[in-house]
């Protein structure tokens, strides 16, 4: 489900956020990098949800818990608070109904880790302004018509959805072109124009 | 030609070629109908050893019509062993790493108690008058067996369809005895429309003259129409429309052009008629209703008020469930039901949806997917709980 596998830099500051031993999600778990690693590194009760049949056979392979099955759909059959963190990484804007998808993350999960490519980037900015055609970067490297990604934002579209989702945003930070983060002192316009991805720390 | 083996699938069914344990008056078999089976036996085969701490057995159920020989040349068809794609040395599940004990289900013919067996009370195989079994009288019986080998914990249970049915069975009554529970294309509950199938199978038997009201073989008679019939209909409900139009089209059975008869025209007629005329040389037509209505009867919600997950509850079993596209006979969603339970439980569970055009009997044949994922799922396992290669 995770669709873009150029840049996995969110992977490493994703696991930095998450407490040892703790139960964990991950929704687009892809070939099971992520859950790999939080149970080497920190032992977590990992479990996983992903969409193509090739992903899950590499993680069922590697030993992870992980089923077939669409964010869309399969979220409502996750009980309330069934986990510590769910972690939705680079997969939110190939959701139908990412407000929905959202609001099922903050339900299942104490708290909601989610990473998601910034179309308010710069690069994106340019390619629409100078060449008046919608972005093909080695980030986003699909054309628009064959795009799994169908519900792009920007970081700042994406703090309005979770104010109005009712979601607290613990943390947030924004990775740029080559995966450094942006100094936390920098204003929300900064991130939303020089950050290639962002990730943040939800609860309700 | 055809009587003989006939023969040789009763022997088969009173004194088999496999290992066999017996259970006297002292251990009876409490079954879900509330009556007694008592003496029984078992019939089971097993391959590779049990290792010093006892912790490698790995449990194979069979489907409605498998057996106990899951890897190993059968004694009555003398072919190989029905699973020996999956169960063997070096396969996904590896002999050479595991003990592998498959028995032949309570109410079966392949030697384990059941209609054809001999009734030692009165001398005459039971027939009807063997009690009505479940597929939890099923798993009690083998857990009896697991006892009697001495092994408190398997280390995994594995079965497709029936089988499927058992591994679930397994799970939630003897929870804390199975580490990694394996149901392939199976479903938690029969529905209405296999339960609608199975029916007219039953019926198939029951229409033949030859079956005697049951009692055939103390008349030495073979319901062998019938129980082709039955094996027929139910054959098509383990394939499915593309592969059956892959495999045989309208293509014509040896001739040019339709006869204007009721002669097998099409390849597909005399392929059926074929399936269900060498059934019945290995199976028992009252063993095939006894099964059937264990199936019927599988319903794992129905004792927790319709909630499925309350047949998993505080579950350490870890589960890995695999369905087959096509499979119209048990379909996905009939997996992916027992998922969405396994997951509202908190159990570990993983779910592969195979794509296939095989139908039902693509757990049976040569999937490599499906194999992949057993050997990953239990690889991963056996390494973590410090199982040897």
């Amino acid at each position: 489900m995770s669709v873009n596998t150029e840049s996995r830099v969110d992977l490493r500051v994703i696991a930095d956020l998450i407490r040892p031993g703790s139960r964990v999600l991950d929704v687009g778990s892809g070939d099971g990098e992520l859950l790999d690693l939080l149970a080497r590194e920190k032992q977590v009760d990992g479990r996983g949800l992903e969409i193509s049949q090739r992903g899950v056979n590499e993680c069922v392979a590697r030993g992870l818990s992980v089923i077939q099955g669409d964010a869309d759909r399969d979220l409502s059959y996750y009980p309330d608070k069934g986990f510590d963190y769910v972690v939705l990484s680079q997969t939110l804007q190939a959701t139908r109904n990412p407000k929905e998808v959202l609001n099922e993350l903050l339900r299942i999960g104490d708290r909601a880790i989610v990473s998601f490519p910034n179309f308010g980037h710069w690069r994106v900015r340019c390619s629409l302004m100078f060449k008046g055609r919608m972005p093909v970067t080695k980030d986003l490297p699909y054309s628009w018509y064959d795009t799994p990604n169908i519900h792009f934002c920007t970081i700042r579209d994406f703090v309005a959805l979770c104010a109005e989702v009712g979601a607290t945003v613990e943390s947030a930070q924004a990775l740029d072109a080559n995966g450094t983060k942006i100094g936390l002192s920098m204003p929300w316009w900064f991130w939303n124009f020089f950050g290639q991805q962002a990730i943040f720390l939800l609860r309700r | 030609m055809e009587q003989s083996k006939v023969r040789s699938a009763r022997d088969e069914a009173n004194s088999p070629t496999s290992k066999l344990v017996q259970f006297g008056a002292d251990k009876p078999l409490k079954l879900g109908s509330g009556s007694l089976l008592s003496p029984f036996q078992i019939a089971y085969q097993t391959e590779g050893e049990l290792n010093a701490d006892r912790s490698n057995a790995i449990l194979i159920c069979h489907a409605l019509t498998g057996d106990q020989h899951v890897a190993n040349v059968h004694p009555v068809t003398g072919k190989s062993g029905w699973w020996e794609m999956l169960v063997g040395p070096g396969r996904p599940i590896d002999t050479n790493r595991f003990f592998v004990i498959c028995s032949n289900v309570i109410g079966g013919c392949m030697g384990s108690s059941g209609p054809a067996t001999i009734d030692p009370a009165t001398g005459k195989a039971y027939g009807l008058n063997f009690p009505v079994i479940t597929i939890g009288d099923m798993v009690k019986a083998q857990a009896m067996l697991v006892d009697h080998l001495g092994i408190d914990q398997l280390f995994a249970v594995v079965g497709g369809s029936m089988g499927g049915m058992q591994v679930l069975e397994w799970a939630h009554s003897f929870s804390d005895r199975v580490r990694l529970a394996i149901p392939i294309a199976t479903g938690a509950r029969h529905t209405a429309q296999n339960i609608a199938f199975n029916e007219v199978g039953r019926q198939a038997v029951m229409a033949d003259p030859d079956w005697c009201g049951g009692d055939y073989i103390e008349q030495g008679r073979h319901p062998a129409k019938g129980l082709a019939v039955a094996r027929m209909g139910a054959h098509i409900t383990y394939l499915s429309e593309a592969a059956l139009h892959r495999k045989f089209g309208r293509n014509l059975q040896d001739r040019n052009e339709i006869t204007f008869g009721f002669d097998a025209d099409f390849q597909i007629e005399s392929y059926l008629r074929h399936q269900g005329f060498t059934f019945v040389d290995r199976f028992d037509a009252n063993s095939y209703l006894y099964l059937t209505r264990a199936m019927d009867y599988f319903d794992l919600a129905a004792e927790h008020n319709g909630r499925l997950a309350d047949a998993f509850r505080g579950t350490k079993t870890r589960f890995c469930l695999v369905s087959f596209t096509s499979d119209w006979l048990f379909p996905t969603e009939e997996s992916r039901m027992i998922v969405h339970a396994l997951n509202a439980a908190g159990a570990s569970v993983s779910f592969v949806e195979i794509e296939s055009d095989k139908g039902h009997d693509a757990f049976l044949l040569d999937e490599p997917e499906m194999h992949a994922a057993v050997h990953g799922f239990v690889n991963a396992a056996a390494r973590q709980m410090g199982i040897g290669e």
